[in-house]
């Protein structure tokens, strides 16, 4: 379906939605909705942040409930329109995200389960505060005294549409975040947040907007529903009911669409309705439990993950279908924007480098060039600091000591995404790919950021072209995991290039591969380098070192023991004590 | 400034309330610290227990130590059977938390439907019994409680640290598969480890069942202070646990005496929430 009529779909089901009050519904039933869309806004505006980067939120309860309490506070003793208070309650629940988020997302080794649980336990930290402050004080808020308007005449259709507009709000928006860059670098964080960061995703701010607007719709959901029930305490309000819910309707309806958690949503809700009532919603409840779990053993990916899969495998030639603009092309030879550099100059310096792990010296001072357009190959013994070098220089690790200019600018104090906007790319020696994007969204992505950071659609065809390239074109709709050792290397070197950097670092992208692979491989680099990009060419396999670079340096316990045109080097007697071995024939 | 004996008095309350925390804490820490699951159920088993004591020691008429008899291994029992469940479903890490949020919530409805949303306080012949030392009242079975907890936190210490199945224990949980190749079977032990920390919700229940009022809301409102407890004493780290859960204990009821007994809940996450950015490598 082509991108308007989903547009259109979508208004058409938005308008339909709201104009049923026309037909004069029992008020009854407008309630019930109203709850269906309640929870379709806070599920959706939860998986925004959530869903997509894979951080867990278990604290959904304190936004929302930072919103109820900011109408109810507003709202009871002030009267302003209620539209204004809604806002407010927006804002002060993505303040307080923004503020909890600054800190928490500091924490440089915080996991997904740390993040749950901080979550949880700030929504103990506001509900206390609140109750014990003007805010509530203890006995809860009445909010009977506030009239909303009567859209079709009654206030339950006001009410009704109200949830209309904030559910289909938050869908329009975690629509939108889906497919934007944002969306994008939140896929890549929930897969592999340091590739994602190396990558050229700022993690850091994206973790934080998505936060951010996950918490205003939520805000605004709970300013709504205070209306809505009228009178707001603290228990009802932090319950874990919201958290809990929220969560379980995104894990049933599939947390990485944004179509998921109003499928989960909607069929909880219901389902929850069908129990009202004495006993008989204390075993809803258990039900709801007991869904969960099946869920999370049996369809961890959700209704919509299942769907996506199932569609995958009835449909792979649909899928994997070439696009209709892929004739048109230019040639492999002048694709990037990169203008062809003067050869000789450098590109790259490195001064003094250093950097321990706890009294390893890893790095111990390497001071090494690499100049414009060159291959230059770095080779030495295991754990002589080769990776680490290329860790360093691409942002992942800071240097204790010494700098490293790339075009005149110190890399060392600059975050890992800054570096590779700068024009920096890397592939890793065991790859890692995105394991949960296909092959192009994996390229695409790189694409979208690093130096090229072109918008969705160019980057798409970018991925193609790249892809085709290294010869992946056939398996562009498959995921990773379906790629044997060669074809993951060389979607490594495919999302390298599509981010058209100026710096490419190749860690052993050989190594694995059979003779005729490598042989494939060795004419890639050669053509990447003929498309204008350095090359830092990091690799065991002499043969394939000799034959490609320029210069060759030598690292040994971390320092640079050689360097020059490779035939010398390698003729060198330190670095054939170091590396090569003598020969016993 | 509260006088000199009312602090004293809430100091020891503290430890008494961090011994229950630690109690808590223990069988949660050794199963994320050596199973790798983050088992949110282990409070509502904590509270299920909790009910069973009620319903033997106050219905029933069984003497608490005879409850604590039946519930222990019943829970080492429950805590076999869950594991071999997560076994045979790979449950990961971050799976479990929401498989066994599920699981809280199903036990939590299961006590809602047998004992009401009713407060219950269990009545027993010299529950309120107390010491007097000096100007302070010292209530038996709290100390019990506390040194119950003290000699768990110890004996799990010593027992991952001195003998064979506990070196064996936690070379598994550092690495299965080395483990495995070394002729550890990571199955059976998750099992026996898993058993003792279900056992262990199990004595805090009975504890909580001679100390507390009883009422299923209260379970997840001890989520936040019982992980609070585990993430700042160390996973899989006994001692750790038992020094955390009194710190947090007797901080809190110290905020208690000198402001309102409803800012208490603000200590444990504050402290955590410290730790946490002071020191980010302890989890």
């Amino acid at each position: 379906m082509p991108i308007r009529a989903k547009i259109a779909a979508f208004l058409g089901a938005a308008a339909a939605f709201a104009l049923l009050p026309l037909f004069q519904p029992p008020a009854f039933y407008e309630s019930l909705l109203y709850l269906v869309f309640f929870w379709v806004a806070l599920a959706t505006s939860w998986a925004i942040l959530s869903g997509f980067s894979g951080y867990f939120s278990f604290g959904h309860g304190a936004f929302y409930g930072a919103g109820v309490y900011t109408t109810a506070a507003v709202a009871s003793r002030f009267d302003i329109p209620l539209v204004l208070t809604w806002l407010a309650s927006g804002l002060v629940a993505s303040l307080l995200g923004i503020a909890i988020g600054a800190v928490i997302f500091r924490l440089r080794r915080l996991r997904g389960e740390l993040f749950a649980l901080l979550t949880l336990a700030v929504t103990f930290v506001i509900a206390t505060i609140v109750l014990n402050t003007r805010i509530d004080g203890g006995p809860g808020v009445f909010l009977s005294g506030v009239k909303l308007p009567d859209i079709f005449g009654r206030q339950s259709s006001t009410i009704y549409l109200l949830g209309v507009v904030i559910a289909f709000a938050s869908l329009a928006t975690a629509w939108f975040v889906q497919y934007s860059r944002l969306g994008r670098g939140l896929f890549a964080i929930s897969d592999d947040e340091d590739v994602a960061e190396v990558m050229g995703v700022p993690t850091y701010r994206y973790k934080l907007m998505a936060l951010g607007l996950s918490c205003f719709l939520a805000g605004v959901a709970g300013g709504i529903h205070a209306v809505f029930v009228t009178y707001v305490t603290i228990s009802e309000t932090f319950s874990v009911v919201v958290p809990v819910s929220v969560v379980l309707m995104s894990v049933l309806g599939g947390a990485r669409h944004w179509l998921g958690p109003a499928l989960g949503a909607a069929f909880i809700t219901l389902l929850n309705y069908a129990f009202v009532g004495g006993e008989w919603a204390v075993i809803g409840r258990a039900i709801i439990g007991a869904i969960l779990i099946l869920v999370i053993l049996f369809l961890p990916h959700g209704i919509a993950g299942f769907v996506a899969q199932r569609w995958r495998r009835l449909r792979p030639a649909a899928v994997s279908e070439p696009p209709a603009s892929s004739g048109a092309r230019p040639p492999i030879a002048a694709p990037t924007a990169v203008p062809k550099p003067a050869q000789g100059g450098v590109l790259l310096r490195c001064e003094d480098v250093q950097l321990a792990f706890r009294g390893v010296r890893a790095l111990a001072g390497v001071t090494l060039d690499v100049r414009q357009g060159e291959i230059l190959g770095i080779v030495g013994p295991n754990g002589s600091g080769k990776s680490t070098l290329v860790n360093a220089i691409s942002g992942y690790y800071r240097p204790d000591a010494g700098r490293i200019l790339f075009g005149g600018t110190n890399l060392v104090t600059l975050p890992a995404h800054r570096i590779a906007e700068l024009g920096l790319a890397r592939t890793y020696q065991i790859p890692r790919p995105c394991q949960r994007l296909t092959v192009t969204e994996n390229v695409a992505l790189a694409g979208m950021f690093g130096a090229a950071a072109l918008d969705r659609p160019a980057a798409l065809s970018e991925a193609r072209h790249w892809l085709d390239f290294v010869g992946l074109g056939e398996r562009a709709a498959s995921l990773p995991a379906q790629l044997n050792l060669h074809q993951r290397k060389f979607l490594e070197l495919a999302r390298a290039l599509a981010s058209r950097p100026r710096l490419v670092m190749l860690d052993e992208v050989l190594s694995g591969l059979t003779p005729t692979e490598i042989a494939g491989a060795v004419a890639l680099i050669r053509e990447i380098r003929q498309q204008g990009a350095t090359v830092i060419f990091i690799e065991h396999n002499m043969r394939a070192v000799l034959e490609l670079t320029e210069r060759l340096v030598v690292l040994n316990y971390g320092q640079v023991i050689a360097e020059g045109l490779p035939r010398d080097v390698v003729r060198q007697p330190d670095v054939i004590k170091a590396y090569l071995g003598t020969a016993h024939v | 400034m509260p006088s000199a004996t009312l602090l004293g008095q809430s100091i020891l309350s503290g430890l008494f309330i961090g011994g229950l925390y630690a109690l808590m804490g223990l069988g949660l820490s050794l199963a994320w610290g050596y199973l790798k699951l983050i088992n949110l159920a282990h409070l509502a088993f904590a509270f299920l227990a909790a009910y069973v004591t009620y319903q033997f020691v106050g219905y029933a008429g069984l003497s608490p130590p005879v409850a604590l008899l039946i519930v222990v291994p019943a829970f080492f029992l429950l805590g076999v059977a869950l594991q071999a469940l997560y076994t045979r479903f790979a449950v990961g890490e971050f799976a479990s938390l929401l498989v066994t949020f599920g699981i809280a919530v199903i036990v939590e409805s299961l006590i809602q439907y047998f004992w009401t949303a009713d407060f219950r306080k269990l009545q027993i012949e010299h529950g309120t019994a107390s010491l007097r030392i000096g100007t302070l009242f010292v209530p038996v079975i709290e100390a019990l409680m506390l040194l119950v907890a003290a000699t768990l936190s110890l004996a799990t210490w010593a027992w991952l640290r001195f003998t064979y199945l506990g070196k064996a224990m936690r070379a598994s949980a550092e690495n299965p598969e080395i483990a495995a190749a070394f002729g550890i079977d990571p199955r059976r032990l998750a099992l026996l480890m898993s058993g003792i920390g279900t056992a262990y919700a199990g004595v805090a229940g009975v504890f909580i069942a001679l100390t507390s009022t009883l009422f299923p809301a209260q379970i997840f409102a001890w989520v936040g202070v019982v992980f609070a407890v585990v993430i700042l004493g160390g996973l899989g780290n006994p001692l750790g646990v038992l020094a955390a859960g009194l710190a947090i204990g007797v901080s809190e009821s110290v905020t208690m005496a000198v402001t309102e007994p409803t800012w208490a809940p603000l200590v444990a996450f504050t402290l955590l929430i410290l730790v946490l950015i002071l020191r980010p490598g302890r989890i």
